[in-house]
This record gives C-alpha cells, sequence and structure tokens, in this order.
C-alpha cells in the first residue's frame, strides 16, 4: 500500500528526514518510535502533503501512485488520513456541517452519490459511537473549546466517517489521560480491518499496550536506527531511547552534535 | 468643487422649501423649526470632507455630486412592486409585524401590525407628529439622541424629518413578535431621508429588525437616522441589515441612549452598497446599562464601509461589548473607528471591544482605529484590532479531510462571518444572511 523509498526531506533548509525506508501493507500495523526531534512528526507530515515541508531526495509510492506529486487534498480522497497531533480549531463551522463536507467531497471524488444532511446526521450517529462521542459535539464549532482528549477522539471520529485506506496518527495518545486513551485506542482498533493500514506516530510505548502493532520502527536523527516487532517497543521503554543511540553509534554521535 | 457643493445644497434646498411649505401635512411649529434649523446648520456644515478627522479615510465627494432628488411625497412611493419582489427580504416570523417603506416611505398596502401587541405602537412618523396622542412623546425625544449639530448628514436627515417611523413600547410592554422595518429603494437618482424613533418604556422588552435592501441595481442614497431611547429597564434586540444595491450610497446614524438597568443589544450587518457609512452612538448614563455592539461587514470589488461607533460610559456598573468583524474582498476597502469612552464617574466600568479583520485579496485594505479613553480608575477594559489572512494551519487542515483548497478558504470564511451573523436569533434573517455569505463566496469561486 505504501512504500517510502529513501526519502529526505526538510523545513526551511534544513534535513530532517535522512534517507527513510519503509513498506507498510494492508491490514498492517506499523508504530514509528523515536526521541523528541528524530523526524516522526516530519515523516507523518510530509505523508499527508504539508506545505512547509519539502521533500529534497527519494520517492513515495502510495497503491502504485507518487504520493509526493498529489495535493494534500487529493491524498487525503485518495485514502490518506493524518490525524494531528495538535487538531486545528475551526470557528463558525459545525462539526457536523464540517465532515458531511469532507464525506461528500470524498464521495463525489469516488463517483457516488452525496448524502443530504438527515442521511448524514444517521451515518454520523452510528460512527460517532466509535469514539463514545455524544451528539452535542455535532452542533458545536470544530474543536473549538474542546478539551485535549475530546480533540483527540474527534480526530478519530473524523477517521470513522472518512474511511481512510492509510491511517497516519500523529501522537494521537500525547496529553491524553487513562480513559480518553482507552476510548481512542478502542476507536482504532474497531476502524482497523484487513483491508486498510495504520501508521502510529509515538514517543510512548503506553499507546501500544492498545493498538497492537506487527511491527515498530525507531527514528533517530532522521533515518530508522532499529526495526522489530511489538517487543521492540518494550525494550524500548526499558532502556529508554539513550540505549538505542549506544548500540548504533552513527546515530548516536551525530545526536551528541546536535546537542 | 465648493460651487459644485453649493449648487447641490439649492437642490436640497429646493426639496426642502417645498416640504416647509405644504401646510396639508404636519403643520407643527416646532417640527418646522427643527427642520429649519438644521437645514441652516447643513448649509453650514456641507457634506464632511476628508479633512474632518472622523471622515479622514471616507471620500462623500461622490455623493455630493449627484444631483439626487429627495423622495418626500407619496408619489416618490407608488411605483408598482409586487408582493413577489420582496419576498427574498421578507422573513416569515415577522410577516404580520412589518412596515414596509418604499423609497423611504411608508406602504401601508404592504404592511401588517396584525401580530402586535395592541398597546405597542408602530407607526408612520409623520402620523404620530399630527396624532396628539404621540405628538408630545415624540416632541420630547426627537433630534436629542442624534446630534444634527456636529454631523452634516444627520443635519440633512433632520432637515427632512417627515417621514419614517415611530415605535413605542409602553411600560412593561412584552413584545415576542419581532417588528420589520422594511426599506425598500427602487428609484433612480433618488434620496430618501427615513427617520425612526424607538421609545421603550420602563421594563419593555421587544426585538426590531431594520432592513435596507434594493429591488434592482440603481444609484440612490439613504440618509437614515434612528433614535433609540431605552428607559430604565428595558430590553432591546436590534438588528440592522444593509443590503443596498451595489451602485447604492448608503450614509446612517443610529444612537441608542440606555436608561438605568437597561439592555440594548444590536448587531449590524453590512453588505451591499457602493460606499456605507454607518455611525452608532450609544450614550450609557445611567447605572447598571449593559450593551453589545456587534456587526458584520462584508465587501468585495470596489466598495467601500465605514463604520465609526462611540460607546460611552458616564455612570458606574455599566458593561459594553463590540465584536466587529469585517471580510474583505477584491479591492473593497472598510475603515473601522471605535471609541471608547469611560468618564470619570464610571467606576466599576466593564468594556470590551474587539475587530477582526480577514483579507481575501492583496489588494483590499482596512484602517482600523479602535480607542479607549479612561478617565475612572477602578474598570475592566480591553480592547484590540486584528488585521489577517486566512491561516495557513487551518487551511491545510482541512485539505488533509480532502477538502479542495477553495472550498477550505470559503468554508473557514463562512466560519469567520458566523461568529457575527451566528448570533442572530430570528431564523429566517440568519439563513438568508448565511446564504448571501455563501453566495458571495461562491462567486468568488466561479469567478
Amino acid at each position: 500500500m505504501l512504500e517510502i523509498k529513501n526519502l529526505y526531506a526538510g523545513i526551511d533548509g534544513n534535513e530532517i528526514l535522512k534517507g527513510i525506508n519503509l513498506t507498510v501493507k494492508k491490514g498492517e500495523i506499523h508504530a514509528i518510535m523515536g526521541p523528541n526531534g528524530s523526524g516522526k512528526s516530519t515523516l507523518a507530515k510530509v505523508l499527508a502533503g504539508h506545505p512547509a515541508y519539502q521533500v529534497t531526495k527519494g520517492e513515495v509510492l502510495y497503491e502504485g501512485k507518487n504520493l509526493l506529486e498529489m495535493p494534500p487534498d487529493e491524498r487525503a480522497r485518495e485514502g490518506v488520513f493524518m490525524a494531528f497531533q495538535y487538531p486545528i480549531e475551526v470557528p463558525g463551522v459545525s462539526n457536523a456541517q464540517f465532515l458531511r463536507l469532507a464525506y461528500n467531497e470524498k464521495r463525489k471524488h469516488l463517483g457516488e452519490e452525496e448524502l443530504d444532511p438527515l442521511e448524514f446526521k444517521d451515518l454520523l450517529k452510528e460512527r460517532a459511537k466509535v469514539v463514545e462521542m455524544d451528539a452535542s459535539f455535532m452542533t458545536r464549532s470544530v474543536n473549538e473549546g474542546f478539551s485535549g482528549g475530546e480533540k483527540k477522539r474527534n480526530e478519530i471520529l473524523q477517521m470513522a466517517v472518512l474511511e481512510p485506506k492509510l491511517a497516519v496518527l500523529d501522537e494521537t495518545d500525547s496529553g491524553l489521560d487513562i480513559d480518553a486513551l482507552r476510548i481512542v485506542a478502542g476507536g482504532v482498533n474497531q476502524l482497523h480491518n484487513p483491508e486498510n493500514a495504520v501508521i502510529l506516530v509515538t514517543h510512548y510505548q503506553r499507546l501500544l499496550d492498545y493498538i497492537v502493532p506487527q511491527f515498530v520502527h525507531v527514528l533517530a536523527n532522521g533515518r530508522i536506527a532499529k526495526e522489530g516487532g511489538k517487543e521492540l517497543a518494550l525494550e524500548l521503554e526499558e532502556k529508554g531511547y539513550d540505549w538505542l543511540k549506544a548500540t548504533t553509534p552513527e546515530t548516536s554521535g551525530a545526536g551528541a552534535q546536535a546537542k | 468643487m465648493v460651487t459644485e457643493i453649493a449648487s447641490k445644497e439649492n437642490s436640497y434646498q429646493l426639496a426642502f422649501r417645498d416640504l416647509q411649505e405644504d401646510r396639508q401635512s404636519e403643520s407643527v411649529a416646532w417640527l418646522r423649526r427643527l427642520r429649519a434649523n438644521a437645514m441652516d446648520r447643513f448649509a453650514e456644515l456641507g457634506f464632511p470632507s476628508v479633512k474632518d478627522e472622523e471622515w479622514k479615510y471616507t471620500n462623500v465627494a461622490p455623493i455630493a455630486a449627484i444631483d439626487f432628488k429627495p423622495a418626500l411625497s407619496q408619489t416618490a412611493a407608488e411605483s408598482e412592486l409586487e408582493t413577489e419582489a420582496l419576498a427574498p427580504f421578507s422573513c416569515v416570523e415577522t410577516a404580520q409585524s412589518e412596515l414596509v417603506f418604499l423609497n423611504g416611505i411608508l406602504r401601508k398596502d404592504l404592511s401588517s401590525l396584525a401580530a402586535i401587541p395592541e398597546e405597542v405602537v408602530a407607526m408612520d412618523l409623520s402620523e404620530a407628529i399630527a396624532d396628539e396622542r404621540y405628538r408630545e412623546i415624540v416632541w420630547k425625544h426627537l433630534a436629542q439622541q442624534a446630534d444634527y449639530v456636529a454631523d452634516g448628514f444627520t443635519a440633512l436627515n433632520t432637515a427632512f424629518v417627515s417621514h419614517g417611523a415611530f415605535v413605542y413600547l409602553p411600560k412593561n410592554s412584552v413584545t415576542k413578535t419581532p417588528l420589520h422595518l422594511l426599506f425598500i429603494s427602487d428609484g433612480a437618482e433618488t434620496a430618501s431621508f427615513p427617520r425612526v424613533l424607538v421609545v421603550a418604556g420602563e421594563n419593555s422588552s421587544a426585538t426590531l429588525i431594520e432592513s435596507f435592501v434594493s429591488v434592482n441595481d440603481s444609484r440612490y442614497f439613504t440618509n437614515a437616522v434612528v433614535e433609540i431611547v431605552l428607559k430604565d429597564g428595558a430590553r432591546l434586540e436590534h438588528y440592522k441589515v444593509q443590503r443596498e444595491s451595489v451602485e447604492a450610497f448608503h450614509v446612517a446614524t443610529t444612537a441608542a441612549d440606555l436608561g438605568a438597568n437597561s439592555s440594548y443589544d444590536t448587531t449590524t450587518i453590512n453588505f451591499g452598497a457602493k460606499l456605507s457609512r454607518h455611525d452608532i452612538h450609544v450614550t450609557m448614563d445611567n447605572e447598571g446599562a449593559e450593551c453589545w455592539v456587534d456587526g458584520l461587514y462584508l465587501v468585495t470589488a470596489t466598495q467601500h464601509t465605514d463604520t465609526h461607533s462611540v460607546i460611552d460610559h458616564r455612570k458606574p456598573h455599566c458593561t459594553s461589548h463590540q465584536l466587529y468583524k469585517g471580510i474583505l474582498d477584491g479591492k473593497s476597502r472598510a475603515v473601522f473607528n471605535g471609541k471608547v469612552f469611560v468618564r470619570h464617574d464610571a467606576q466599576k466600568t466593564d468594556a470590551m471591544q474587539t475587530n477582526k479583520n480577514l483579507l481575501l485579496s492583496n489588494e483590499a485594505r482596512v484602517d482600523t482605529k479602535p480607542q479607549l479613553e479612561i478617565l475612572a480608575d477602578d474598570v475592566k477594559c480591553a480592547h484590540g484590532a486584528a488585521v489577517g489572512q486566512i491561516e495557513e494551519d487551518e487551511l491545510f487542515y482541512l485539505e488533509t479531510r480532502g477538502i479542495h483548497p477553495d472550498l477550505a478558504r470559503n468554508l473557514l470564511t463562512y466560519g469567520f462571518a458566523e461568529e457575527v451573523i451566528g448570533k442572530i436569533k430570528i431564523d429566517s434573517i440568519r439563513k438568508q444572511l448565511d446564504e448571501a455569505v455563501l453566495n458571495r463566496l461562491n462567486a468568488r469561486l466561479e469567478a
């Protein structure tokens, strides 16, 4: 589904990703871990098409197509979704209005009929159960006045409505208390199926207790420093990211320089 | 230029003489004196020029240069107006509580007041002046709030005081149905001088809507003055919707005087006119009054809109809230000048003022000047102004949900307007405005 080949990218002339290689097949869950500044969030933003980031080298194929050539909205309509670490507030636009527009844009793209407000209301009510959100959230402005946990649940609600093939969750666990984490993770588990794939970008192993990945990739200094199964996350939890630096001399050297 | 303006004054003067000599209608001595004084004052002041600090960014020379014909007699309102032509401006909530004016003159055949409580008065101003039941109330309050000595346009309107509306809410009366004053223009090169006087008795409550619309794209001049007197404990919700023709000139003053513990909640929407200017003056000279003075201007192409507001805290324990938002596209220009005065005696004042502008084009321009002048020492005041474009982060967020950038921009712009429009409690008006905003934005998309 997704093939990242030797990807180099940065922002404002600073190179952050320095040769990422990653293959994700449908039905899989991948975790991208790493210390602060290792490039995990940059990778998520590059996949979503954030205009501030420039790809300087390499390629990204999504279902065999050049993902990097597509504008962000087209990527989304093609089934790529990113849950934001810091979801944006959209004052004056209700959640229901926003979700219906996004949903219908995708339907149009796929040549399907659009849903009218009433039809969509039923669908939304059904999908909202995934993240245990009640109807009052639908009439409120998108993310405005939402708590941190509510914003993250709202991200997963959007995922539930848009049914992406590839979901990239950027630090979705950050700032969540244990109840919110359980709801958010439960939502992702319900939405995951053999036809789609999930990339979890996270600093902590905690999320992976709830959403269990088949693959764990550890980023350090813009490269994948270590890869393994879910047990790698536990090892990291125990030994910390410094352990990683010690085992990979090249990256630890660069890390020391950066400090 | 001077001679040109002088000759235009003469043309107004001609209409003025006709009005004063018309002894058939309201030949009340005080009214004739008031008009004469105002006309004299207008002759001295003339139309303001950009040298005047209050008119620095708004050049009204085009208004002075056109030979507008004052619409003062019933003949100006005689044109056939199909009920269908009114449909886009009518609202179901006020189907039976509406006064319809054509070129500033009441059309009783198109008006209905069936849903207004019996004790509440809403009538033609000239009839109220002629009616001995209301003559004294009108005499007591007319031209007391809007200062014709200081302002040329108010002087001109006052010189032609005759048509318009008188609204009287007796003490303790509750009017649940909103009252709609619908001002329609259809005449080319006409000038209308609507005058509205609202007197809200103690503890009365009501909702008033003023709409200014046009059935065609003609060039005309609306010079309106609305005076509002709220007695102690009165509550008024007041909406003004300005959707004049894109060729029209609209200059209006709203002046409100708030009694003790009264509440005045006003929202002004400015969409129309080639050039519009709105002066709002809220005087809080009694303790415990509260006001909301909110608005939205949405302009495009070469439209120019100017809002000057004064909120004057003169007594303790008054609260004012002001949120004005602007959306500018094309080569449009907007001016916002908001003064909040907190006088020496006005302790425990709570005043909040915000002006936010969204520029959709590089050629649009806004001049904003929020001003706070505080002479009391125990007050809570805040003000601010912002001019910006659509945030890249917001745009990207919507794009990652599959929304095309153009559509995303429109949605964000719509959301920006909603903060003010969403406040409107009358469903059909809110829907009309929502549609108007979306139509503007879609037109932009298609352009």
